[in-house]
């Protein structure tokens, strides 16, 4: 099976998922979001990568962060950016998604970036338009969410140098977490020789044994000795029902406090993909303390988004 | 109109024949084998040389979608794809739009069968009002106007109550009940099988336990009512154990499993590929070679194509979101040949999965090349080899996970009561 994601050269034609992405293909963005880290820090934040070309934001589910995110990366490469909020609701929407992208494809988009409530959505989008588009999968329903992975791993590189010889600790709702696929799979192909996944077993996916990963229900002893504990968010309408019974029991079980954080190592980082629910996931201590690299991964991730966009505008 | 088949080597599980012979058809009905009878005078010979001449196929699951659903297909045209496939009888789900749960209905579709003159229509009536199990249906209405058996199609029957005094009253007229077991809560919002597969794609799983549960409840209600049941669409090892555990134990119970479950594993599903998208969902490898020696060995008695055409509306669509169903008429034959094929089964065994032992299963006529049977007769070329293309399928169903496949064994000639139908 052809993998969906590289043109014939084996080059980036779409971000879909970080599963089946070079080991060498995640190493150059991350080099490249380096070089556009400085950027940032400019006077004039641009550079002229992306003139002329054409980025449609389009969110068929509601985030306002993440969507913020992406236009800041492509302004900042000079990018036109198209905001579009098409947030669908029911199942008899599907006709209107590929007449949708067909309309913006014939409006000569050169990249969308692509939200979806569904599991697999940006791969049918990317199946469908034709070659000079790329698209960037911006979070699929629980599949993978590829720049938050890949901004994770840059956030680690960064604090932790080298990945040979890492254990690292995901932590909370799993099942649901398209973050968690995407950070289990992007740290196992830059080769961590450990990969926990912590939480109760309602919000654990089956088969993560056969993704690496190590499983432990009991975080005190899921926590020893890590290098870098990824912490989920766990939405709301999880919080109550059959999966969970309260987000106090949760919490306590599962949140991180500073005395479990104690449990790993000592230089051991903290991490969240945000939006937080302090209180629920993590304790305010924590989340703010010493240890959390929490907004340093919000400024990275806009390098590491415009790394992206450069090398699929670039590979073409 | 009297017809000769020559020279076509004949398989028939339910005459015992497996050898090459001429078969020869009058008003109808097989007449002869070998000779001809005394003054037979053909006013056709078909040359059936190199052929393999069996009983047309008898299809446990073919949707048609008429009424309601004429823009994914029609009669007319599935008509066509089945006696293209070898298939002369099809039995058919009431998930229709009106559901079958009127004898009106029913008559309806069996008179515009009738007057189309194809393939044999059996149509399964609703066992409960709307399929919503709530309601019994006018089960011995339904079966005057020509249904051979009740089922809820895909819809769970949630109450046990209402599934005990189905049976019951079933039990009383000596019907079947077709339940296809999948309990509706464990299975609730899943799209493909629970397992490492929709752990990493991220889809909602249908565990096995869905299959094993349903089954265990249907055993205990069999067990105190008493009602002869078909089991549709096995997709477990699991749920294979516990079926053969039943029939040691005398439970007055059939099985069936799908063909496409005999060659296709939830891996299949690959890059959220939604022509994988079927209900029971693909399983593991371990799943299907239970299958697949379940059939060969006879704990599941019969094969169907489960044929679901869907349109492209419904098709092209995120995974979760698709329509489940495949088109499968067409590829029923080819498809068992070449499972027969990869697990040394005989072809004669293969044969009589999807011919004498579903006529059993569905009570109807057909399915049998002996002296005075319906002369439902399927003619194919076992050796020949092809493409499947779905733009040149005859169904109006394009969408199978099998495109580009190469297969073998292709129909040539079918006969439905003794009438040359198609070829």
């Amino acid at each position: 099976m052809r993998n969906p994601q590289l043109n014939d050269h084996g080059e980036l034609q779409h971000l879909l998922s970080i599963e089946g992405l070079p080991r060498d293909i995640i190493t150059h963005i991350m080099d490249t979001a380096s070089s556009f880290l400085e950027v940032s820090d400019r006077e004039v934040k641009k550079v002229p990568l992306l003139r002329g070309k054409s980025v449609f934001n389009l969110f068929f589910e509601n985030s306002t962060r993440t969507r913020t995110t992406f236009e800041i990366a492509a302004t900042r490469l000079s990018a036109d950016v198209v905001n579009l909020d098409v947030r669908t609701s029911s199942t008899s929407k599907g006709e209107s998604l590929l007449d949708t992208i067909d309309n913006l494809a014939a409006m000569h988009a050169d990249m969308f970036v692509v939200r979806h409530a569904q599991s697999g959505a940006p791969y049918m989008i990317a199946s469908h338009v034709g070659p000079d588009i790329n698209v960037i999968n911006a979070g699929d329903g629980r599949h993978a969410h590829p720049t938050q992975g890949l901004l994770d791993m840059y956030t680690i590189r960064h604090f932790k140098k080298d990945f040979s010889n890492l254990t690292v600790a995901v932590v909370g709702d799993i099942l649901h977490s398209r973050v968690a696929r995407s950070d289990i799979h992007a740290l196992t192909s830059l080769g961590v020789p450990e990969v926990r996944a912590i939480g109760p077993l309602t919000l654990l996916p089956p088969g993560l044994e056969q993704m690496g990963v190590r499983v432990f229900t009991d975080m005190r002893e899921g926590l020893k000795g890590v290098d870098v504990i990824m912490m989920l968010r766990l939405q709301n309408e999880r919080m109550r029902g059959a999966l969970l019974p309260s987000a106090q029991e949760f919490f306590k079980h599962y949140g991180l406090t500073a005395e479990k954080l104690a449990l790993a190592k000592p230089d051991a980082i903290v991490m969240h993909p945000g939006p937080m629910n302090r209180g629920v996931e993590i304790e305010s201590a924590v989340a703010d303390g010493p240890q959390s690299v929490i907004l340093k991964q919000v400024t990275f991730g806009i390098a590491v988004r415009m790394a992206v966009m450069s090398i699929l505008a670039g590979g073409r | 109109m009297k017809i000769t088949i020559s020279n076509g080597h004949l398989v028939d599980a339910a005459s015992g024949l497996d050898r090459i012979a001429h078969l020869h058809v009058d008003n109808g009905r097989i007449v002869a084998t070998d000779a001809p009878p005394a003054g037979f005078v053909a006013d056709r010979m078909i040359d059936a040389s190199g052929l393999v001449v069996c009983p047309g196929l008898i299809d446990l699951s073919a949707r048609l979608r008429e009424p309601g659903f004429e823009y994914k297909a029609t009669l007319e045209s599935e008509m066509q794809a089945a006696l293209a496939g070898g298939v002369t009888s099809l039995v058919c789900p009431p998930d229709t739009e009106p559901v079958l749960d009127e004898p009106g209905l029913v008559e309806m579709l069996k008179h515009r069968a009738r007057n189309l003159d194809q393939a044999h229509l059996y149509p399964l009536g609703a066992l409960t009002i709307g399929l919503k199990g709530e309601v019994l249906t006018e089960m011995a209405e339904l079966a005057e106007a020509g249904c051979v058996g009740f089922s809820q199609a895909n819809e769970a029957l949630v109450d046990t109550q209402v599934m005990a005094r189905a049976m019951q009253y079933a039990r009383s007229f000596g019907f079947t009940v077709w339940l296809r077991p999948q309990d509706a809560f464990l299975a609730r919002g899943g799209v493909a099988h629970s397992g490492p597969v929709s752990g990493r794609l991220g889809l909602s799983g249908v565990p096995v336990s869905a299959e094993t549960v349903a089954l265990h409840t249907i055993f205990e209600l069999i067990r105190s009512n008493g009602c002869r049941i078909h089991l549709c669409r096995l997709s477990s090892a699991a749920g294979v154990d516990l079926v053969r555990i039943a029939k040691r134990e005398g439970l007055p119970v059939t099985a069936d499993v799908a063909v496409h479950h005999l060659h296709l594993t939830d891996v299949d599903i690959g890059y959220f590929d939604t022509s994988c998208r079927v209900e029971p969902p693909f399983r593991s490898q371990r799943d299907r070679e239970a299958l697949g020696a379940a059939l060969a060995d006879g704990t599941i008695d019969a094969v169907c194509s489960d044929h679901t055409p869907v349109d492209d509306d419904a098709k092209l669509l995120p995974f979760g979101e698709a329509e489940p169903g495949v088109t499968g008429l067409e590829l029923l034959l080819p498809l068992v040949l070449s499972w027969a094929q990869r697990s040394g089964v005989p072809m004669a065994t293969a044969i009589a999965r999807m011919t004498s032992d579903a006529a059993r299963i569905a009570g109807c006529e057909g399915g049998s090349l002996s002296i005075g049977a319906i002369a439902d007769i399927c003619l194919f070329d076992p050796q020949a080899h092809w493409v499947v293309s779905p733009a040149t399928l005859r169904s109006q169903g394009h969408h199978t996970p099998f495109a580009q496949r190469e297969l073998q064994g292709r129909v040539r000639t079918t006969l439905v009561g003794g009438r040359v139908a198609f070829g």
